[in-house]
């Protein structure tokens, strides 16, 4: 844990931020859609780097939480204690029955048939249309806490973000510690060593698979939140190959490199979005040169600076 | 004679029109070392991956301890007491010696769906993890991880993870294979002082460490068991020396 000194401390500057001046509407707008990016990305990265499990379509479980919390609003339920579960036990469900087909596969055909299924949710997103099928839809109002408008206060929102990532990255690191991640963790290794000890990978990577995609629709639930605006592009492949990313960017062998990760995708393509005309021509290369040269991403930067 | 320990019945297995197990019988008595030879070829490999549940036989059966266990499949032999090495050594690169063990001991111990309690601190696994460990004397190698092991060191370690199983019989897939003359002889040792505490079913090439272990050889050409006996019996035997060991090699 002294290795991650790093990832607290951008914790820390984002639990301090608010209080240093950097509470416009602007920052915390930021600030909430790099902590909860880093949410999905944590949980995607406890599948990659944990369990061996690369998914191309973890947009997919965060876009089935947002839509969760969508078609909910459009029915009138707005409270926590019923969107919340909800928002979780959705993406918990598409994650099991896509799961139990897709991790009877390995290698390159698991990331196609994880890929086919997030585009499976984009296209049932799109055609939603009592839900604003491609054009998306505007929540009425930010989900309530027990009647109260809790989340509706910008403070109030960005620190329940930041417990969200924080909380997100110690249950999937206890996972990874306990007996059901050292079995995860051999088995991406050598998953004929686990069966030989007597243990089929099988389950253990379904739960693994169910309790990432539970964590991604968490994060759905507050993206929708922090947007008030749920549209299929959030679920579009290209948002499963931003998380994997981060990921890779940030290290996979390590859960908070994804916050290193997340932290640094977001804020670079809004940095050179406002400064550079066809950013995208410069983000592409750049991002491609930061997988070539950083190996270990940026934790394992930070890793070996410190021996 | 005592009630077999693992029992196989006609097995039967084609490759398209190729019979690569044709008919094999045998029975390992329990306490003995029961070694399997037989040329390249003669269909030893696949014959252990009908032991162990990785390929289904066409026809016949596998009995261990008294129970039909040819349709379970790898893990649950293993839960049942049926141990094995590979012939290319395989265990976890990345987590230390003991860990390699103690995922064997958890996997014995109680359900491996615990998800709250860091599992390298268990007392109880670790303890008995390195009970296996220094069975096979990597007791002070327990903390490297096993990708830096030497070669003799991750054979014993796997050996060791077998034990941990706590098996009924350990089905030893060419556990010499690869290792140089002083490895061969220090595991050679090893198996001596194992074959007191363990039925083992032993399959390896390497004829001196096959006559000093084993109580009974069966002799695999061609898919069939051509002959079953003790050591000297083999020796002698005429079909045996033509088929397979050469006149300068007996």
């Amino acid at each position: 844990m002294r290795e991650a000194w790093l990832p607290l401390a951008v914790l820390l500057a984002l639990g301090a931020a608010p209080l240093l001046g950097f509470g416009g509407s602007y920052e915390t707008t930021l600030m909430a859609r790099v902590m909860i990016l880093a949410m999905a990305a944590v949980s995607l990265s406890f599948l990659v780097g944990g369990a061996g499990l690369v998914s191309l379509g973890h947009a997919a479980s965060v876009g089935v939480g947002a839509y969760a919390v969508a078609i909910l609003d459009a029915h009138n339920v707005t409270e926590a204690a019923r969107v919340l579960p909800a928002a979780i036990g959705a993406a918990a469900l598409f994650s099991m029955v896509t799961g139990a087909v897709a991790i009877r596969t390995s290698g390159v055909h698991f990331i196609m048939i994880t890929l086919a299924f997030g585009q499976m949710a984009f296209f049932t997103a799109s055609s939603l249309a009592a839900y604003g099928g491609d054009d998306g839809y505007t929540l009425y109002s930010r989900t309530e806490v027990w009647g109260s408008r809790l989340l509706g206060n910008r403070l109030t929102f960005h620190y329940v973000c930041l417990g969200a990532l924080a909380l997100t990255w110690a249950l999937c690191a206890m996972l990874l510690a306990s007996r059901f991640g050292r079995v995860l963790r051999a088995a991406r290794e050598n998953a004929q060593r686990v069966e030989a000890v007597g243990l089929a990978p099988y389950p253990f990577r379904l739960v693994a698979y169910v309790i990432a995609g539970a964590i991604g629709g968490a994060a759905g639930f507050l993206l929708a939140n922090a947007t008030e605006f749920v549209s299929p592009a959030g679920i579009s492949w290209q948002r499963s190959g931003e998380l994997l990313f981060m990921v890779i960017l940030g290290g996979v062998g390590r859960l908070w490199g994804a916050i290193l990760g997340a932290v640094a995708f977001v804020l670079l393509e809004t940095w050179l979005a406002d400064h550079v005309a066809h950013w995208k021509m410069v983000f592409g290369p750049l991002l491609v040169l930061a997988v070539l040269f950083l190996k270990g991403g940026l934790s394992g930067l930070v890793v070996r600076r410190h021996g | 004679m005592a009630e077999p320990l693992l029992r196989l019945v006609d097995l039967r297995k084609h490759y398209g029109g190729l019979a690569v197990t044709d008919g094999v019988s045998l029975d390992v008595l329990p306490g003995e070392i029961h070694a399997v030879i037989g040329p390249n070829g003669a269909g030893k490999t696949t014959l252990i991956h009908e032991i162990t549940g990785v390929v289904r036989p066409d026809a016949g059966q596998v009995v261990f301890a008294g129970r039909d266990v040819t349709r379970l499949s790898l893990p649950r032999r293993v839960r049942a007491g049926l141990a094995r090495t590979f012939q290319i050594t395989s265990v976890v690169p990345g987590f230390t010696a003991l860990a390699n063990v103690a995922l064997a001991v958890q996997a014995r111990l109680g359900s491996s769906f615990r998800f709250l309690r860091p599992a390298a601190s268990e007392a109880a696994t670790n303890t008995a993890a390195m009970d296996a460990l220094a069975e096979v004397g990597l007791a002070d190698r327990a903390e490297v991880p096993a990708g830096a092991l030497s070669h003799g060191e991750k054979r014993a370690l796997e050996l060791a993870i077998a034990l941990a199983t706590k098996p009924r019989l350990l089905l030893l897939d060419e556990p010499l294979a690869g290792a140089g003359p002083e490895e061969t002889e220090r595991l050679i040792a090893l198996l001596t002082r194992l074959k007191s505490a363990y039925t083992i079913l032993l399959v390896e090439h390497d004829m001196q460490a096959v006559f000093a272990l084993a109580d009974r050889v069966s002799v695999l050409v061609y898919g069939r068991v051509i002959a079953t006996g003790t050591v000297a019996e083999i020796r002698g035997n005429p079909e045996v020396r033509a088929a397979y060991l050469g006149e300068d090699e007996a």
